[in-house]
């Protein structure tokens, strides 16, 4: 059966659209089918980091409408037959998202795919509300930071609260995983940065992966190809992991050391 | 502390690829925002123009967009039924 699942955080920034493509191109290479919705209505983004976005002619919003059909609106990956993108409308603004027009496009949605990867924009808005709704798990992104911990505090009881599973009160709620990015090993030594216990004893869900600080994310947002397209960097790792956990695999909790380059490479100049 | 070798930034292939991708998508989204309904609009007229003639499903019509840099193409599929009259969905 189809699962929905959203990527969502509360604070900007923290890398959700990052982490959507990453688990949606990872989930596709395993051979699911999957389609990754840009919820963040008049700020398109995803389709830019899926490296699609001269490709979108329609989307969420048309679809909604009713002026397009879900099919035209949906652009195929070049790299993967089974990744699909849904992008949102750059133009309108956030009204035009309906809580009976998601459920309609999701419902379709759940007839050809396998995995429905919702990308919430920032904030409790209407389309980070939309985006949670009918999630059947949720990613809650959070950097080892004070405001991000918080805000994914608030998130989670929003999970617990204003969705349909809490809504339906039959103790099936959204599940939620933690996705703790820019985590940077060094920091944490020198005790400038609060390590995983610390995030996990405050927020108390189960830890999905911990995605380190590192520069493969800002080469792959520059060329428009998801981490986990990038087999060799240690971030594209670390969310392969991610996602094999996601699926129900059991692996065991390790961080990918940092790609630092030496002295000398340092010295002599970086390569792309 | 490595100031020094900051001196002179050295623009690596990926940041030129952001930059350029990024070049051709504004100027995109600067001139289709006055028009943010043209797909939509030009869909229905090609599809009305059409069905004067011949009966055509709304879901046989893929429409495929390229932007490019100097020029972008729109390309229009609608997929015409066999011979035997069929009734429109």
């Amino acid at each position: 059966m189809a699962k929905t699942i959203v990527v969502t955080s509360g604070k900007g920034g923290v890398g959700k659209t990052t982490s959507t493509a990453a688990i949606g191109a990872g989930l596709a290479k395993r051979g699911h089918k999957t389609v990754v919705i840009d919820f963040d209505v008049g700020l398109r983004n995803l389709d830019l980091i899926m490296g699609c976005e001269r490709r979108v002619v329609f989307d969420l919003i048309n679809v909604i409408q009713g002026d397009a059909k879900l099919k035209q609106a949906l652009v195929k990956d070049r790299r993967l037959d089974t990744l699909s993108v849904l992008p949102t409308s750059q133009t309108r603004d956030k009204d035009a998202l309906t809580l009976e027009g998601v459920e309609k496009v999701l419902g379709e949605l759940k007839e050809e795919f396998d995995y429905i990867i919702c990308d919430s924009p920032a904030g409790i808005e209407r389309g980070a509300h939309l985006a949670m709704y009918f999630a059947d798990e949720a990613v809650v992104v959070t950097n080892p930071e004070v405001s991000s911990v918080r805000d994914s505090d608030r998130v989670l009881g929003l999970l617990n609260s204003k969705t349909r599973r809490a809504e339906k009160g039959d103790g099936e709620g959204v599940k939620a995983h933690l996705l703790l990015t820019r985590y940077d090993t060094d920091r944490v030594t020198r005790g400038e940065m609060m390590p995983i216990e610390d995030v996990l004893e405050i927020l108390a869900i189960p830890l999905l992966g911990i995605i380190p600080e590192s520069p493969t994310v800002l080469r792959a947002s520059n060329v428009g190809m998801p981490v986990t397209m990038d087999e060799a960097s240690n971030a594209g790792k670390a969310y392969e992991d991610a996602v094999s956990r996601l699926i129900g695999e059991q692996l065991e909790m390790r961080i990918q050391p940092e790609e630092r380059p030496g002295f000398l490479r340092r010295f002599l100049g970086r390569r792309a | 502390m490595f100031g020094f070798f900051r001196q002179q930034p050295r623009r690596t292939n990926s940041a030129q690829a952001a930059k350029e991708r990024l070049q051709i998508l504004l100027a995109h989204d600067r001139s289709d925002r006055a028009r943010s309904d043209l797909l939509p609009l030009l869909q229905r007229d090609i599809l009305e123009v059409v069905r004067r003639h011949m009966q055509v499903d709304s879901n046989a019509v893929e429409i495929k967009l390229e932007r490019g840099d100097d020029m972008s193409s729109l390309e229009i599929n609608i997929e015409v039924p066999d011979a035997q009259p069929r009734q429109a969905g």
